[in-house]
């Protein structure tokens, strides 16, 4: 009753003594006990996850009590992996264990907030004038859309309503729809795989709009190129499991226990069961400590190590001694018994041209079918010319031939030769020297060049083949891929090394000098991986991440490893293979979710767009650019026009139809259609006609023309402005126009522009965007530069779904609350914006026709679209034909007073044209059927009546997990039928077993489920193998889908050639110029030190999420933070924990220094996405607060990557394209004198509100 | 008039001090169970407190067990065991002095500490603050009476103290008149010593309720706070059951 009065118990209380008087029992009060019982008990247990694309995707138990979520702890209840296979559980970290803080934190969006300028003029112009109208009247007017884009970042918020500010965006996507096109509103949301149903929301919305979505594996530099490149595959890895089943790990560049937490006790499981592992790390990383060696390389220098690796490998177990499972592998798996054709060039050099086809010789051989894209090879037994079976040529057009039977196409067996030379019967019509380029003497400051020759020239065997144009000169992709390597063979000739210690490139001594490491020890660890993969039949494994992506020359970075892996046979052996680890890619039902979020149930195609392109043309960052093509041009390069700007690339490749456009044409794609109408012309040809007569021009010529501007702009699930926007200050001057940290000019004021195609405009365009609308639940740099930003539920408060490439479960995010304050889950926003924009929308909208360009497409029959020479229309060399010569034409219906209607509602292509992925298509109709029983059907009258409901969330997941064969058993059957067809082989027993299988929603909830075997993804989940990546191509014979139809280690597009990327070559990174104008800027007399600016992935946070987060907060140095290393530190002057600035033309940042031994010399590590909204001062320089890590960053654009319409050389969203690189860039660091933190009352004048 | 405001502050201001002092104490301690304590600010700083607070509190706890044992035994009790009011005068200003001193550096150490360590002061409530200057003050004045003292060797005027104290304990508030020719030094001291026993029950000072002095006569090593009712006998510990069904050989491992 009273905890004083219970204690006066002088009279009761007797203390019993036992053991003698040691002890005794009291009966005092135990009420205090209950504090420490309460503290764990809570209401109820509730399964999420947090969507940050982190990869870990790990299930958590979220805890609610009293209707507050108090804490998470991880799920333990993941499926039991099979016998000597650990347990997948449990997995989280600490970042993870920390975001339950988030929910209730002062950096929470509670209320939808809007820039107090625009939320004035819009009442102003709403109060007499409708809402498009209203909106119309602020845009047209300079002086009022100056008012408030000038602001953006400054501040000013006020509160609005849900009801008005769906009414103003709707509004202003209808306003923009009208005047400009649809092409003009974009929406920017990364990874699906982490939150599907809130990508598919807005991807949904934008999609029935004609709106476009942007993409961002390329962008964020984690696509690697060499993946399509090589396997025609955008990104296919090993589940983490899978290392488990390894026996030699290299972990090159990726941080495993920092970046891949969760899943790290497989890597120091698999080392007690005696696997060996080298880490190849510049700085003493987290991972480095498990390695068993570890080599420091210097940082960019990778491909230097990884060729002088395989020419260890190729020399001693591909030369000095044959491995019967290696050459097997290279036979049946590889393009190396491929034939290139050889061409003498001006200079009289013999150079790789491209690959030798069935149509160059006369009759095609037999074949009608593609017979320009089947590629040629000898038979070992017969030296006889064959057709292979498996390559692209057989893909379309024909059935049941492709595969990777040991075949001909005439169904004979056959055995592929590797090498003219040698062999029991030598071939060869004697040897020939071909030139290959080389780049390792390219002079740069901080890297070493040496002196061999640009042109190398080595000894190969050729053959001379009767083509229909005459006599040619071909050899294997073999024979070229070792000499490309420098591997001495016995055939004489130059550029060869004898012995290890020659320095030849591409040999151990030679790499040493580059890269900084002992030639010993790139020999042991050469050696031994190969060894191992000998002995275990490819069971070695290399673990690789973005630090090597991230470069301008990833592909070769990459291909260098890959090609190691390829040369031991273990791309597809469990335990072996590329384990690549970045995002969190992988969205395993895929193909399910396709159509709910892309709209593919109401009109197709979608409108996608290659965002590092777009950023780079609409940030204006093109305008700025220092690198000029001949500095990447091969010195073997075929005679071309290789002249230009690097932008002028992009143009071309979007005019061939390479990459996509968006906005596509100045003119409004709404308004198309009837003009074609009126000229008697269809749509295609129309547009075809009018661009080649120039009435139509492409958007892509001008990018700075007010009517090309990107108008409206949706960000969601995404931190952009500060987190992946490289060229932060960029952004802020040309995107936004608002204040700015640039220290540079550009090329205009320089006097330096070299561009041919693009138009140039003195006058740089500064505030493109109309609107920046953003939904976070927290407010991120991107909410503050916004014009409008929405409350978004977070992750314990929406229901949604969740997969990795870590592992194969696919489970849930459910609501452990309702969305708190007035927040709403992205589904619902992006529906209650539907329903706005269908009542505004009729004031200028109705039923129109839409034109849409899409890029010939991957994974398409016309991907084969232009098999040899590259030709531009706009030359007039060529006409341009719409999918083959130039983007593809296609008329899609809008009805935008139903967008609302279409966006809750199953459309009715999925019953008329079906479902598919990856080249295959199958029927759904079953499907549909099923969701119309599971949902519901809409009972309103109108155009969806009688369709599947998709209200809610869940509704939404229940489509995906329906349609896609990954959680249907019966579509994964479905699927592997329609490979069937392509490979007349046998598939579907890969699924027959969990046909009956069908994965809902609640399932997932009640425990995560393995997903089921399908033909999407090339690896398989079975009780035998763990997932590993390509395991269907080897095991399976399905072939890779690549030109060849198989591994392609020799990329002959024409473009590859001139850029000296036909074989992996050491490429040291690139001069980006951005240093020494801004030396001697602060002019403070602190010393100035100049190092390379490397931006790896932390600990304290994932990308910018958590790094505002308390705890993490805690852990580290709260805020942002730069490491350098000692010796560096003492030449600047610098003791830990100063106060630096760091810049360069592009920007600058004010941070805390690290000053550690882990660190190398010569470069700084600032962990990616530290933000400026977290203890961050000003900059002298700039006079802007400090910046973020990309504010001394810039996107710079490889002509390579833009290559399109040949085979796997093909654009796909995600899949292929420019993508955002980063790591070559230097920065200027020094002490910064004084520290301002920039909290004096502003001006008035300049004051947002 | 001055005889009353005199009256007030001497005879029942304390029976208000006294009453919010017990009755604040108590509800404070049943409702608000966990705010009883000390708040000590180790974890946040070692640095100036150990040596401040050990000072202060063995200073302090002498001058308050000398004030209490001087100003509450009655004066027939020094005089049957033969200490006389001059030797007793004359051990309380030397004894407080040397305590008071004590005292004096630590609390000057601690409210140095407090006001001016960032983290301290940071962390610090009004109350924390408030109290501790309070506890300087009268300290101060009480350092300020030794002077004073020592013009009374005779003891004369602390027996009016000790007349004053014993009168109000025992409920006869007309004994405010003894005190009403001191020295203001003695009547702030006075009064600010009622004051803190106003403010007590609102600061950290609960926790001298809860000086852990029941240790000291605590027998044994090992507590068992029990939930068994204490009539309840020992019942014969009765034989472990036989498991209901056999145990597995051997658990399968995970």
């Amino acid at each position: 009753m009273s905890h004083f009065l219970d204690r006066l118990t002088f009279f009761t209380r007797k203390d019993e003594a036992f053991s003698g008087g040691h002890g005794i029992t009291t009966r005092e009060d135990r009420g205090w006990e209950d504090g420490y019982r309460k503290r764990w008990q809570h209401d109820k247990v509730v399964r999420s996850t947090h969507g940050v694309n982190c990869t870990g995707s790990c299930s958590w138990k979220v805890y609610v009590k009293g209707g507050i979520v108090t804490w998470e702890t991880q799920q333990t209840d993941y499926p039991r992996t099979r016998p000597d296979l650990p347990n997948h559980e449990p997995r989280g970290c600490a970042r993870g264990a920390s975001y339950s803080w988030y929910l209730y934190s002062a950096n929470r969006v509670k209320h939808p907030l809007v820039r107090g300028r625009l939320l004035r003029l819009w009442r102003e112009a709403r109060a007499v004038r409708t809402p498009v109208a209203a909106w119309a009247s602020i845009q047209q007017d300079p002086a009022k859309r100056r008012a408030y884009t000038a602001i953006r970042g400054h501040g000013g918020f006020v509160r609005s309503t849900w009801d008005e500010v769906n009414e103003m965006i709707a509004a202003a996507n209808a306003y923009t729809v009208k005047t400009y096109g649809p092409d003009r509103v974009f929406g920017f949301s990364p990874i699906p795989a982490m939150s599907m149903v809130s990508y598919a929301a807005g991807a949904r919305y934008l999609s029935l709009m004609g709106g476009v979505c942007m993409s961002f594996y390329d962008w964020y530099c984690d696509l690697p190129p060499s993946s399509p490149q090589t396997w025609g595959e955008q990104t296919d890895v090993p589940e983490s499991a899978d290392w488990y089943n390894s026996g030699f790990l290299i972990l090159w560049g990726s941080n495993v226990p920092q970046t891949r937490t969760p899943d790290a006790h497989f890597y120091t499981e698999v080392r007690y069961r005696g696997a060996k592992s080298v880490v190849i790390c510049p700085d003493y990383s987290e991972a480095s400590k498990f390695a068993d060696m570890w080599v420091s390389v210097k940082q960019g220098t990778d491909a230097a190590l990884g060729m002088a690796m395989g020419h260890v490998i190729l020399k001693e177990f591909h030369v000095d001694r044959q491995v019967p499972y290696f050459v097997d592998y290279a036979k049946r798996y590889t393009d190396m018994p491929m034939l290139v054709r050889l061409v003498r060039q001006e200079d009289g050099k013999l150079v790789p041209e491209r690959f030798l086809r069935a149509s160059d010789l006369d009759g095609g051989m037999g074949e009608t079918n593609n017979p320009e894209w089947k590629t040629l090879a000898l038979d070992e037994t017969t030296g006889e010319l064959v057709v292979p079976n498996g390559s692209v040529g057989f893909r379309w057009g024909e059935k049941g031939k492709w595969n990777l039977e040991a075949k001909r196409a005439d169904g004979a067996p056959v055995d592929l030769r590797l090498s003219l030379a040698g062999g029991e019967k030598d071939v060869s019509d004697g040897f020939e020297d071909v030139a290959f380029p080389y780049f390792g003497n390219i002079a740069h400051e901080h890297f070493v060049s040496d002196a061999h020759a640009s042109v190398l020239e080595r000894r190969v065997p050729v053959k001379r083949i009767a083509t229909a144009e005459g006599e040619t000169l071909v050899a294997t992709v073999y024979d070229l891929f070792l000499a490309n390597y420098g591997v001495d063979r016995g055939f004489g000739g130059g550029n060869v090394a004898e012995s290890f210690d020659d320095d030849a490139p591409y040999s151990p001594a030679w790499a040493e000098a580059i890269t900084g490491v002992k030639r010993d020890q790139i020999v042991t660890v050469a050696r031994e991986f190969a060894r191992n993969a000998e002995k275990t039949d490819g069971r070695s494994m290399i673990i690789i991440g973005a630090a090597m992506n991230h470069w301008y020359h990833m592909d070769m970075n990459y291909r260098s490893a890959i090609n190691m892996l390829v040369m031991c046979g273990c791309v597809g052996q469990s335990g072996g293979g590329w384990s690549h680890y970045v995002g969190q890619e992988k969205l395993r039902p895929q193909s399910g979710w396709a159509p709910l979020a892309f709209g593919l149930d109401w009109g197709r195609p979608p409108r996608q767009q290659n965002s590092t392109s777009c950023f780079y043309a609409h940030t204006d960052q093109w305008r700025y650019e220092q690198l000029d093509v001949s500095e990447i041009l091969s010195p073997t390069a075929p005679a071309g026009p290789w002249d230009g700007a690097i932008i002028d690339y992009n143009i071309r490749a979007e005019r061939m139809g390479w990459l996509p456009s968006a906005p596509q044409l100045e003119e409004n794609p709404l308004g198309i259609a009837a003009k074609a109408t009126a000229a008697g012309l269809s749509p295609k040809d129309y547009v075809a006609q009018s661009l080649k007569s120039g009435a139509l021009k492409m958007s892509c010529e001008d990018p700075d023309n007010p009517k090309n501007w990107p108008r409206n702009l949706f960000v969601w699930r995404s931190n952009l402005l500060g987190s992946s926007g490289k060229g932060h200050e960029y952004f802020l001057k040309h995107l936004l126009g608002t204040k700015h940290g640039l220290l540079g000019k550009d090329l205009g004021e320089e006097g330096k522009r070299k561009s041919k195609e693009v138009v140039w405009r003195d006058e740089a365009p500064e505030g493109k965007l109309d609107l920046l609308v953003t939904l976070d639940f927290r407010m991120s740099t991107t909410c503050v530069y916004s014009d409008i930003v929405l409350p978004t539920a977070s992750w314990y408060e929406k229901d949604d779904l969740n997969t990795s490439d870590m592992h194969p479960f696919i489970h849930p995010l459910t609501a452990a609350v309702d969305p708190v304050w007035e927040s709403r889950t992205d589904w619902n926003i992006y529906k209650g914006l539907a329903a706005a924009f269908s009542e505004v929308a009729p004031e200028v909208l109705g039923v129109e026709t839409d034109v849409v360009l899409t890029p010939i497409l991957h994974d398409t029959p016309g991907e084969i679209a232009q098999p040899f020479d590259v030709a531009d229309w706009k030359t007039g060399a060529i006409e341009p034909v719409p999918g083959k010569t130039m983007p593809q034409v296609t008329v899609v219906e809008r009805d935008y007073p139903n967008l609302y209607k279409r966006f809750t509602a199953l459309g009715p292509l999925m019953t008329k044209v079906g479902n598919g992925g990856k080249g295959m298509a199958w029927n759904t109709e079953h499907e549909v059927e099923l969701l119309r029983e599971l949902n519901g059907v809409v009972t309103e009258e109108g155009p969806t009546k009688g369709l599947a409901r998709i209200e809610t969330a869940i509704d939404a997941c229940e489509v995906l997990l329906m349609l896609a064969p990954e959680t249907n058993g019966e579509v994964a059957v479905k699927a592997w039928e329609s490979l069937e067809t392509f490979t007349g082989r046998e598939h579907a027993h890969l699924a027959l077993p969990k046909e009956d299988e069908k994965i809902r929603f609640r399932d997932v909830v009640a425990q995560p489920r393995k997903i089921i075997s399908s033909p999407i993804w090339s690896g398989l989940e079975s009780e035998k193998v763990c997932y590993n990546a390509c395991y269907t191509n080897v095991h399976e014979l399905i072939p890779w889908r690549t030109l060849t139809g198989r591994q392609q280690l020799y990329q002959d597009h024409l473009w590859m050639r001139a850029f000296g990327e036909g074989f992996c070559v050491y490429r040291p990174p690139i001069d980006m110029k951005t240093v020494h104008p801004v030396k001697g800027r602060g002019a403070d007399g602190a010393p100035e030190i100049v190092l390379n600016f490397i931006t790896p992935h932390q600990k304290w946070g994932i990308h910018s999420t958590y790094s505002d987060n308390l705890m993490m907060l805690t852990l580290n140095r709260g805020g942002p933070v730069v490491w350098i290393s000692e010796n560096d530190a003492k030449k600047a002057g610098l003791v830990d924990n100063d106060w630096i600035e760091v810049y360069n033309t592009n920007g600058a940042i004010s941070a805390r220094a690290v000053v550690s031994q882990r660190v190398k010399d010569g470069m700084c590590m600032m962990y990616h996405a530290q933000e400026k909204i977290v203890n961050t001062p000003g900059s002298t320089l700039t006079g802007q607060r400090g910046g973020i890590h990309n504010s001394v960053t810039r996107a710079v654009l490889k002509p390579t990557h833009m290559i399109g319409g040949y085979a796997q050389l093909s654009y796909g969203f995600n899949y292929y394209g420019t993508v955002g690189a980063n790591r070559d860039e230097f920065v200027v660091v020094r002490k910064l004198a004084k520290v301002d933190w920039l909290d004096d009352e502003p001006v008035p004048a300049v004051a947002a509100e | 008039m001055e005889t009353s405001l005199n009256h007030i502050l001497f005879g029942w201001f304390p029976y208000l001090a006294l009453t919010v002092f017990l009755v604040g104490s108590w509800i404070r301690f049943d409702r608000e169970q966990y705010t009883w304590k000390a708040s000590s600010s180790q974890l946040l700083r070692r640095r100036q407190l150990v040596l401040g607070s050990v000072l202060f509190h063995v200073g302090i706890l002498v001058l308050f067990l000398g004030h209490a044992a001087g100003l509450l035994t009655p004066a027939f009790v020094f005089e049957a065991v033969g200490i006389s009011k001059a030797f007793k005068q004359g051990m309380a200003i030397a004894v407080g002095g040397i305590a008071g001193l004590v005292t004096l550096v630590g609390i000057a150490l601690l409210t140095h500490r407090r006001l001016f360590d960032p983290r301290i002061r940071a962390t610090s409530s009004f109350a924390d603050t408030a109290i501790l200057l309070i506890v300087f003050a009268q300290l101060l004045l009480g350092l300020a009476t030794i002077p004073l003292s020592l013009g009374h060797l005779d003891g004369y005027e602390m027996l009016k103290f000790m007349t004053w104290a014993q009168g109000i304990l025992t409920l006869q508030p007309g004994v405010s008149a003894v005190v009403a020719d001191v020295h203001p030094i003695f009547k702030a001291h006075l009064l600010l010593g009622m004051a803190i026993f106003l403010v007590f029950p609102f600061t950290r000072l609960v926790h001298v309720w809860s000086a852990p002095v029941w240790y000291l006569g605590r027998r044994g090593y090992q507590v068992v706070r029990t939930k068994k009712p204490a009539s309840a006998k020992e019942p014969a510990p009765a034989a472990r059951p036989a498991p209901a069904r056999p145990v597995p050989a051997a658990q399968p491992a995970e």
